[in-house]
């Protein structure tokens, strides 16, 4: 079942850093759509629960040298 | 990891250590003539500022992506190779306090979101079933709770008032920052602030879900969602930073000149040329959601700022979308008397004129309830005949006059005309046979609407149009009242569309602006599709533009404010192409070094943002939002 995982990071501030997040988040097996928002430091992510975790999505950008603030996990209807 | 989070947060320590290391190295060059120190110290300041960077440089690196710092690293480590300590100290330098206040200047045009998101309370007050409450954080409200709000708080969720009253402002979702009496059984909204009484609210929507939640994930979509221009600096910038490394290489396997190659490197950073557009509309946007004006986007503030042609639904947006009593001409000198019993025998049909001129006998205080009627008639297409209180009374148009033989004075037929010519339904009363009152009913058009439509026509609009079903002479007095250029009347909601498809067939860039709801189509098929006046689900999703507020002042701010953004994005462009060629001639030339060559880099990126800053500010429309901390936190040290 997909659900939308909403990370909200410290403040963005380089344009690459987009770039960077994106693509590293979606070649996390599981993940489904990825969308940064730059302006607003968050990145939501939809990934099959069967495939993967928020936890591991989160350890997945913390990796990359950002601080994951918190966390929402919605269940897309 | 640990390492990770620490260097992210010292980075600007690293900053302002290296900085101390490159005035100790000048201090010992000039100071102390002691050319070992100074040797030193700018090995030391190199160190120390590349490390981050080089970090960055990595990761992206290892995701595949070849970034900025990349070439920033790769140039240092050049400069290290050939001795020039004191180029890859002040470049390294310069990139990280570049960045720094790229930081900080950033923020600044992100203010719009992050005041809106501080509206929500972080907490809510919960009600247990036995009486007690408790204070939770409010991701842990959950649908069916029962929270209470006092005076001078926050609501903390969509729902409804199940005990309590009180003086709420709604100004977050309906731009209106008058206070409006709420009581038990009514809706509240998040956001909404309590000016005075105690509410006892059952959630319905908590959180992402509510009204509010969605207008601050629109505004912040909205900051991400790129114009044309961005899209294609975007694929560019993809393109060109590797496109960088390459061209250094050939520059230096024809030149042989290794210092000129990692030049190459520096200056290639595009810097200015990827922020400039997204940092004005970021600041466009900003601008408008403080004022309850949504703008969806980048693209749409470039297809707004090119509209040509404004279409505009009349009632409802043109007008204030409720009938009201406009004129009433006295022939009897009994006046009360016959607006009661006029109130009277309107009470008995269901016209939709009848309700106006009750609501208008109601307002003046005059009693028409307890009217005693002993007969009453109405008859199809004239209006009724009713005896109310001893009197005899007839209520309706000309024909009913005509059909009873009771002739009007040439007087009285001017006074008619002129009335109707003004574009009102008119209702004519007599009492015992005698000419008592003639009243007009009219859709009452928004006091505003005449001077917003000539700031449009001042913004660049060349042609106002106005659409309605109504019918054509009533759509011609208010097309008269407001100075409108073109009128097209008696429309089905179909046909709406097929004006607008028309003139877009024309050439034409048309911008359509309704109520949200009913002009759905004519929203969707328009370049620019403009919600006026609500906060709903459906308005938020059709349109392109949601005016929070039933405002004109908004409509021409928001118009002003699209051409504004867009110009300021142009000169951002403009500037950044500038800064790339005054480089390559600089270094063409020979004057450009590295560190010369990073402080221009740096200085245009803090140019085009200091440029987008100017958004925040602008225009004189008041901001809607109450505003709640005097100043922002800043979350970096």
């Amino acid at each position: 079942m997909t659900k939308r995982a909403i990370l909200q990071l410290d403040t963005l501030t380089c344009p690459s850093c987009m770039t960077k997040i994106q693509s590293a988040v979606s070649k996390h097996p599981g993940t489904e759509k990825v969308q940064v928002r730059f302006n607003a430091s968050k990145i939501k992510i939809d990934f099959n629960e069967r495939q993967t975790t928020a936890d591991q999505l989160v350890e997945v950008v913390s990796k990359l040298g950002y601080t994951v603030k918190s966390v929402k996990i919605k269940t897309e209807a | 990891m640990k390492f990770q989070a620490y260097m992210q947060h010292h980075q600007n320590q690293y900053t302002a250590l290296s900085a101390i290391l490159i005035a100790a190295a000048y201090l010992s060059q000039f100071g102390l003539h002691y050319q070992q120190g100074y040797t030193a110290a700018m090995i030391a300041a190199s160190i120390l500022a590349a490390i981050p960077i080089m970090r960055r440089a990595y990761q992206a690196l290892r995701v595949g992506v070849i970034s900025i710092e990349l070439l920033v690293s790769i140039a240092v480590i050049g400069a290290f190779l050939i001795g020039e300590y004191n180029e890859s100290a002040i470049v390294t330098f310069l990139f990280l306090f570049g960045s720094y206040l790229e930081q900080r200047t950033l923020a600044k045009t992100r203010d719009a979101i992050k005041t809106l998101t501080e509206l929500t309370p972080a907490t809510a007050e919960l009600l247990h079933s036995d009486g007690t409450t408790e204070t939770v954080d409010l991701d842990d409200v959950e649908k069916g709770d029962h929270v209470l709000v006092k005076t001078g708080a926050t609501v903390p969720v969509d729902g409804t008032i199940i005990n309590g009253a009180g003086y709420l402002n709604e100004a977050v979702i309906t731009g209106e920052s008058v206070p409006v009496t709420k009581q038990t059984g009514d809706t509240v909204f998040t956001g909404s602030q309590v000016h005075n009484g105690t509410l006892t609210i059952e959630a319905a929507k908590v959180g992402d879900d509510t009204t509010f939640g969605k207008i601050i994930e629109l505004v912040e979509d909205a900051q991400d969602a790129k114009s044309k221009t961005e899209s294609f600096i975007d694929r560019f910038a993809q393109y060109y930073t590797p496109a960088v490394l390459i061209i250094a290489l050939i520059v230096y396997l024809t030149t042989q000149n290794f210092s000129t190659a990692i030049t190459v490197l520096v200056l290639g950073c595009p810097g200015a040329l990827v922020i400039g557009a997204p940092v004005a509309n970021v600041a466009g946007i900003g601008n408008g959601a403080k004022r309850g004006i949504l703008l969806k986007g980048g693209a749409v503030m470039d297809d707004f700022s090119k509209i040509d042609t404004f279409m505009f639904d009349k009632t409802g947006t043109l007008t204030m979308g409720n009938t009201a009593v406009t004129q009433v001409k006295t022939y009897t000198s009994n006046s009360n008397m016959a607006l009661s019993l006029l109130a009277g025998a309107e009470k008995l049909s269901d016209h939709p004129l009848g309700k106006a001129v009750i609501a208008y006998v109601a307002d003046k205080g005059l009693a028409y309830q307890n009217l005693t009627v002993t007969d009453n008639n109405t008859i199809k297409g004239q209006g009724l005949v009713a005896d109310i209180s001893g009197h005899h009374v007839l209520v309706g148009n000309q024909a009913l006059l005509t059909a009873n033989h009771i002739a009007l004075t040439p007087a009285q037929k001017f006074d008619l005309a002129e009335i109707q010519n003004d574009g009102n339904s008119v209702i004519i009363e007599t009492v015992d046979d005698q000419l008592a009152l003639i009243v007009g009913v009219a859709d009452v058009v928004r006091p505003e609407v005449k001077t917003a439509l000539q700031a449009l026509h001042g913004h660049g609009a060349k042609h106002l149009v106005m659409l309605t079903g109504d019918n054509q002479a009533t759509a011609n007095s208010v097309a008269a009242q407001i100075g409108i250029d073109e009128v097209r009347a008696e429309l089905l909601p179909e046909q709406k569309v097929a004006v607008i498809k028309a003139a877009q067939a024309a050439g034409r860039r048309v911008a359509f602006v309704g109520d949200g709801i009913n002009d759905s189509p004519a929203i969707a098929t328009a370049d620019i599709g403009i919600a006026m006046g609500s906060g709903t689900d459906v308005a938020i999703e059709t349109s392109d533009v949601v005016l929070m507020q039933s405002s004109f002042q908004a409509l021409v701010h928001a118009f002003a404010l699209a051409k504004k953004t867009v110009r300021v994005t142009k000169e951002n462009i403009a500037l950044a192409i500038g800064v790339v060629i005054f480089l390559l001639v600089g270094l063409i030339l020979g004057v450009i070094y590295m560190a010369s060559g990073m402080f221009v880099h740096e200085t245009s990126i803090l140019i085009v943002i200091l440029n987008a800053m100017r958004l925040i500010r602008f225009g004189k429309l008041p901001m809607t939002q109450p505003k709640q901390s005097a100043t922002p936190v800043e979350n970096h040290p």
